[in-house]
């Protein structure tokens, strides 16, 4: 097991001491036991924290609208209206549970909870900071692709067991844009991939660094639009605005959702505004250097040597500071997200495809060479790096 | 590293669990306590306060398809790039970058060739005869 949140935690005395009580007491060593255990708390912590964030997400959503459209926006419900979505919550867990006669009754229910499953599933390579990852697959990121992709069979398959003509528009709609922009978004990816040589999320960060000049969107011209396109393939994977035909609630009723009642309809709904979390946790560690903190301030060393502290209390404030990193990024690529829905009107499907095909995809494959051309040009030096070398004069050469 | 450790995916397996538990405890804390009152009217699709006519299950837009099969095409050949796009740095570093770069290159121009030829076949437009048409006057008022 290596470089995941147990075997962070056990480098401290207690969890030593416990594992060895364990062992005894059980007769057997306890070392997988103790992970599970803490693999559920955590898990059980991280899924705490994301519901909130999509259920805080969608309140934000609607003051943030209510902010660019001059109007005051949820304010009824607990202080500034805060507690709004919980009652939203709870409202939905009251109403009543419709399915419609002519439904696929059994792929209708299945397809919020494949959303939901899926979107879950990708929490576990998200990288909060380098002791807080559930698990560092050393596919990482192809993992969380493929992962990821199961969204888009739930959405489908939401649109298609409704039986009701517009579910199945906006399922298909659904299916063929999310289907269409996992290229650009793919081929991106891999041209960073290119940049880190390693699949695994803490290898793509590690390959970047705490100051901007270290982080990979500046590493080169072709990673820096490469964040452009992923980052709009993202909102069109997402079914964020301006892209979310598959919803288009003034063309298409709700699109894949028109059919889905209470808590079925809230699944879709915690799945999506995760979903957008986790894209933004994927932009911000592949081209906004995920949880670095400048000067090295992440590892904690700096406590221990200059303060005299604790070695592990240093860490602990290290993995705060990277905690904090990670989520100040990531929830400010979020506001980005918001704000884009209500700034951009929806394109039309021609115009959708037209802009996956014909202009990201190409884009992303010309991102792709040029990363691979730059890496072996430069020999893997960023673009900072080789002005610092040319500045500096003949001393780089050796 | 190199021993094959499946404990590595065991958070998966429990955020898994995690999501079918949270999807199945909502939905069945609310069939503890929603109303039920089913009739017909509320049990048919909504189709704008119309009955709805026929099944929504029925012939549909070719185009999604062409959709998804260009995608199978494109998919395939970026899973297959992952693995070289993985170890290209450490190949790099010893010096095999060029070979590497090479086969890229080559890969790479199969994928394009693939694109350019649904470009001019106009696969990737969405109405494929849009630009042979030529464009139609509003004619209101006039006989023709």
């Amino acid at each position: 097991m290596n470089s995941t949140v147990v075997s962070y935690l056990s480098q401290s005395n207690e969890f030593q001491n416990i594992h060895a009580w364990l062992s005894k007491a059980l007769g057997f060593d306890a070392s997988s036991l103790m992970a599970f255990v803490i693999f559920a708390i955590v898990a059980l912590i991280i899924v705490g924290v994301m519901a909130t964030i999509g259920g805080a997400g969608t309140y934000a959503e609607r003051k943030i609208s209510a902010d660019l459209q001059a109007r005051v926006g949820p304010n009824r419900v607990g202080p500034f209206g805060l507690l709004q979505f919980l009652a939203d919550g709870v409202k939905m867990i009251l109403k009543e549970d419709i399915i419609t006669t002519n439904a696929d009754k059994f792929v209708f229910n299945l397809a919020p909870v494949m959303c939901l499953v899926g979107v879950f599933a990708t929490l576990a390579v998200v990288p909060y900071s380098s002791g807080f990852i559930l698990a560092d697959l050393n596919v990482g990121i192809f993992y969380l692709v493929g992962m990821a992709s199961l969204v888009g069979v739930g959405v489908f398959l939401g649109g298609y067991a409704s039986n009701s003509k517009w579910s199945l528009l906006g399922g298909m709609r659904g299916a063929s844009q999310i289907i269409s922009y996992e290229i650009p978004a793919t081929i991106t990816i891999i041209s960073i991939v290119l940049l880190a040589g390693g699949l695994s999320m803490k290898t793509l960060i590690g390959a970047q660094g705490g100051g901007m000049q270290d982080w990979f969107i500046l590493h080169n011209p072709f990673a820096f639009i490469g964040f452009f396109v992923y980052f709009i393939s993202a909102l069109a994977e997402t079914n964020r605005a301006p892209f979310d035909l598959p919803e288009a609630e003034s063309e298409l009723v709700s699109g894949y959702h028109t059919e889905y009642t209470g808590m079925k309809f809230g699944l879709f709904a915690l799945a999506e505004y995760i979903e957008v979390f986790v894209v933004c946790g994927v932009a911000v560690a592949l081209f906004l250097g995920g949880y670095n903190v400048p000067f090295d301030l992440g590892t904690g060393a700096l406590f221990s040597k200059s303060l005299g502290l604790d070695s592990m209390l240093s860490q602990n404030i290290g993995q705060l500071l990277q905690l904090g990193a990670f989520f100040t990024k990531t929830l400010a690529l979020y506001y980005v997200v918001i704000w884009v829905r209500w700034t951009l009107p929806r394109l039309r499907v021609d115009q959708l495809m037209t802009l996956c095909w014909k202009y990201l995809t190409p884009i992303a494959i010309f991102n792709l060479l040029g990363c691979a051309v730059w890496m072996y040009a430069f020999d893997g030096k960023s673009i900072f790096a080789l002005i610092m070398a040319a500045t500096a004069g003949g001393g780089a050469h050796h | 590293m190199s021993t094959l450790n499946l404990d590595v995916y065991m958070p998966v397996v429990i955020l898994i669990v995690l999501a079918l538990l949270v999807a199945g405890g909502s939905l069945f804390l609310g069939s503890l306590i929603r109303p039920q009152h089913p009739n017909k009217l509320k049990e048919t699709a909504y189709e704008c306060g119309e009955e709805p006519i026929g099944t929504a299950w029925a012939n549909f837009n070719i185009r999604f398809y062409v959709i998804a099969l260009i995608f199978i095409i494109f998919d395939v050949e970026s899973a297959l790039m992952f693995p070289v796009a993985a170890v290209f740095k450490r190949f790099n570093e010893i010096g095999l970058g060029g070979t590497l770069l090479m086969s890229i290159f080559t890969f790479v121009l199969i994928l394009v060739a693939g694109i350019v030829y649904c470009w001019k076949k106009g696969d990737l437009d969405w109405v494929k005869s849009f630009n042979q048409v030529a464009p139609t006057q509003p004619s209101f008022g006039k006989k023709d």
